[in-house]
């Protein structure tokens, strides 16, 4: 790396921009908003990393990704050895150089970012991911097949928690096979977050990594239907469940089944997974709304509306009842939004969706909120404002509230241990209440992030491996 | 990929086909159904399962193609294959011991009837089987269903087959007559049917079963895209039925949400 520099000089050079699409044109195509990074600028990027002792930014990673020693490889322009360390420590690292929070993660802990911003640790890694991807062959090839343990594992769910179990596990010498119910692979990744933040080809390329690596992976399989925990529990030596959390939450208000009304997994799965609007020869229809009005404020809410206006919406509204400055859905993309005029309407609760004569939505009917005294979760509680109510026009209404537990598998596997909320009860390794049997993921936790998702599957493989070396 | 072993036609447009699916096959239970797609690209279908074999390890699908979606499913030869078939998906018939059941099909209900009807027959039901069309070609598995109904009453709306009218006449005579009146009824068919026989049922108390058809797309509890109106819930057709209480099911969102994809400008390039 470029050593010359000084603390002084690091600290001068400015953050880099991603460049992106622009955005009159970026909100009517599918096509990434950001466009990455050229090796330059990632390079002088790099050099912005004070390579400070603390290593506070590792701590910020849910994973623990080496970020210094990566960020340094960079700076000499090594990219091969950035990769590795990249790819050692995350088994999705495109994946997450796009869809990590970055600003609450590896950022929000950068010492550089006391003085100043942060170094951008998500656009770095994502470059140095892509590179590895763009020169596969160049690389030295996937790593050589480990001795074979005999033991098999069952993994449920091929959504992030359940790729990088599986793939730690391989690496380990056991035979793993995912099972999957959905007809492809990716889980959230592939059905929820739209092309425009990742590409279907990177999950696409991360999945066939797993597979070289001997990962199986069977779709359309069902578990607690095809088949049941305990048959899994009897053919394979442990079970890892990373079955996620699809089950939406409803809107509950009166008009919530009228014609123009989704909730947002099926909005986005008709577009994402089965290539509705998006791709010529999909035969998967989805409504155009001209006026489409989102309601929730998180990532998935974000995606929604984004999704509207690509699909062609004159006014695509989002309808969140708190203030901007609560609103869980990353900085980044609440900025996109906005520059893709995306219209804010906030401190807004829905009360009700009137609809016409055949049964189309018409008009969202909405309360006004202002910001009370805080709540548990810390934030300032919205209380509607008395008096203050008003209609939207609307063709289409998308509900983005959230999910829960898919209570699918755990409703035929009855001595699995759940909390209150329908997720499954796990230690911080993935232990459940049944021996073999370990979990992570949006099932244990409740909706969370990729990284999340991915960490949990890392420390249930580790459980899962002394788990099956001890039972011999 | 699933193999198709057979593929016949039994009725204009109505096929009969015998997937290999040996998981699915052991797993099912009447009243459950398959997601279905011909090949990438194409929609997720839900069809019932009409039969299965879990030493053969298959199961059969009575189809009814009557769109793109469905025509070319039908159009895989035996031989050839599905690219998908997940399940088996829904909860199963509440299989009871009644005494006299009527069971009523409508149109391609009668296939989706077929195996309720053959497994409450086989639990001691005595099964009266009523099924209407629109016409002769369109009644379906009459002799299918006779093997084990006690007996099997038509109506055609045209009367080129059986009684003229509709179903409900049929099903109308059965109630009346205390001889026979049936202590449970199971009605498939289109929305205006099943909403026609649980009228009819409601004043005389007797419990109808619904087996509702909304559109899906995972089929597991995912999208909330198949979400009908159940005593005033919003229930989930794929996990929570497909089968309800008939006497509490709003058919008019049902009927509305069925046409959402009809006249609307949707995103459906290469529409066939
Ligand atoms: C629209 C949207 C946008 C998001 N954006 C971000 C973001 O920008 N950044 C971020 O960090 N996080 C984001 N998240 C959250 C993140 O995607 C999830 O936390 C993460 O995907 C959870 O991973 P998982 O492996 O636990 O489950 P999932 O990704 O949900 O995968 C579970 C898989 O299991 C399958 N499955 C379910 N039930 C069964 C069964 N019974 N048998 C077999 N298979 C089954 C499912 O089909 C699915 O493929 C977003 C979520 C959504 C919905
Ligand atoms: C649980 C369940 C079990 C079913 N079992 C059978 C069966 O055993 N045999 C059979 O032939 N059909 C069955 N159906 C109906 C079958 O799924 C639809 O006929 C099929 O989806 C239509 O697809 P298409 O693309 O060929 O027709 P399209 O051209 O898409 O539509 C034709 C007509 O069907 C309506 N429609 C579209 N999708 C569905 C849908 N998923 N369900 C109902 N109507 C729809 C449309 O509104 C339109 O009126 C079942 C449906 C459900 C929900
Ligand atoms: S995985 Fe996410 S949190 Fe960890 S370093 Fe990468 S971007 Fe930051
Ligand atoms: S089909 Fe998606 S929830 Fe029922």
């Amino acid at each position: 790396m470029n050593n010359n520099l000084t603390a002084k000089e690091r600290m001068a050079i400015e953050r880099v921009r991603m460049p992106a699409q622009e955005a009159g044109a970026r909100s009517r195509n599918f096509a990434e908003v950001n466009l990455g990074l050229a090796e330059a600028e990632a390079i002088r990027e790099a050099n912005r990393c004070l390579q400070c002792k603390s290593r506070k930014c590792v701590e910020g990673c849910p994973v623990n990704v080496s970020i210094p020693e990566f960020v340094t490889a960079l700076a000499a322009g090594d990219l091969a050895t950035a990769a590795a360390i990249l790819q050692k420590d995350n088994a999705l690292p495109a994946v997450c150089g796009r869809v990590c929070p970055q600003e609450v993660q590896c950022e929000a802990h950068c010492v550089r970012g006391v003085k100043g911003e942060p170094v951008a640790i998500g656009y770095l890694e994502r470059f140095v991911a892509d590179w590895a991807m763009a020169h596969h062959g160049r690389l030295a090839t996937d790593e050589p097949a480990p001795p074979t343990t005999g033991k098999r594992v069952a993994v449920v769910g091929c959504g992030p928690a359940g790729l990088t179990a599986a793939g730690e596990l391989t690496r380990l010498g056991h035979e793993v096979i995912i099972f999957e119910a959905l007809h492809d692979t990716g889980g959230v990744l592939r059905y929820g977050i739209p092309e425009f933040r990742l590409p279907k080809r990177i999950i696409d390329s991360e999945v066939a990594r797993l597979v070289r690596s001997g990962v199986a992976i069977e779709c359309n399989v069902i578990i607690g239907k095809t088949l049941t925990l305990p048959q899994l529990r009897e053919e394979f030596d442990a079970v890892y469940i990373a079955n996620g959390a699809g089950l939406p939450v409803m809107l509950g208000i009166p008009g919530e089944n009228l014609k123009g009304v989704y909730a947002a997994n099926e909005y986005l799965t008709r577009v994402n997974l089965m290539g509705a609007g998006l791709d010529p020869t999909a035969r998967t229809p989805i409504l155009r709304g001209r006026q489409v009005a989102v309601i929730g404020g998180g990532n998935t809410a974000m995606d929604c509306v984004r999704t509207a206006r690509r699909l062609g919406a004159e006014r695509a509204m989002l309808v969140y009842r708190r203030s901007g400055a609560e609103m869980p859905a990353r900085a980044e993309e609440i900025h996109h939004a906005r520059e893709e005029g995306v219209e804010f309407i906030l401190l807004t609760s829905p009360l009700s969706i009137s609809g016409d004569k055949q049964g189309w939505a018409r008009a969202l009917r909405c309360q006004r909120m202002e910001l009370g005294a805080p709540d548990a979760s810390g934030r300032r509680r919205p209380v509607p404002v008395p008096g203050d109510v008003f209609d939207l026009e609307v063709d289409v209404v998308v509900n983005a509230l959230g999910t829960r537990a898919n209570p699918l598998l755990t409703a035929t596997a009855p001595e699995l241990a759940l909390n209150r909320w329908g997720n499954i009860e796990a230690t911080p390794t993935g232990a459940t209440s049944q021996p073999g049997v370990y979990a992570g993921g949006d099932i244990v936790r409740g909706g969370a992030t990729v990284i999340l998702a991915m960490g949990d599957g890392k420390q249930g493989a580790a459980a899962i491996h002394t788990y099956l070396q001890q039972s011999n | 990929m699933f193999e198709v072993i057979r593929n016949e036609t039994l009725a204009p447009s109505l096929h009969r086909m015998v997937i290999r699916a040996p998981r699915i096959a052991a797993a099912r239970q009447a009243g459950q159904f398959v997601i279905v797609r011909a090949a990438t690209d194409e929609e997720r279908i839900p069809l019932t399962i009409g039969d299965a074999d879990p030493q053969a390890g298959t199961i059969t699908l009575f189809i009814q193609a009557i769109g793109a979606s469905t025509r070319r499913i039908v159009a895989a030869p035996a031989g050839g294959t599905l690219r998908d078939v997940a399940g088996p998906l829904g909860m199963a018939t509440e299989m009871e011991r009644w005494g006299r059941v009527a069971c009523v099909g409508g149109g391609v209900g009668t296939a989706v009837l077929y195996p309720m009807a053959k497994a409450l027959a086989q639990i001691g039901n005595e099964v009266t089987t009523i099924i209407g069309g629109r016409s002769a070609p369109y009644i379906i598995l009459a002799d299918e269903l006779a093997v084990f109904s006690a007996a099997v009453r038509i109506t055609t709306e045209d009367g080129s087959c059986g009684r003229q009218g509709f179903v409900t006449a049929e099903l109308a005579e059965l109630v009346a007559d205390p001889a026979r009146r049936p202590e449970a009824v199971f009605a498939v068919g289109p929305v205006p049917m099943m909403r026609a026989v649980a009228e009819l049922t409601r004043p005389a108390g007797i419990k109808t079963i619904v087996s509702l058809n909304p559109i899906m797309i995972d089929g597991t509890g995912m999208c909330g895209g198949c979400r009908v109106e159940v005593g005033g819930e919003s229930k989930f057709a794929c996990v929570d039925g497909p089968e309800f209480d008939g006497h509490l099911v709003n058919y008019a969102t049902l009927a509305d949400r069925l046409t959402m994809y009809q006249e609307h400008e949707t995103c459906r390039v290469g529409l066939g």
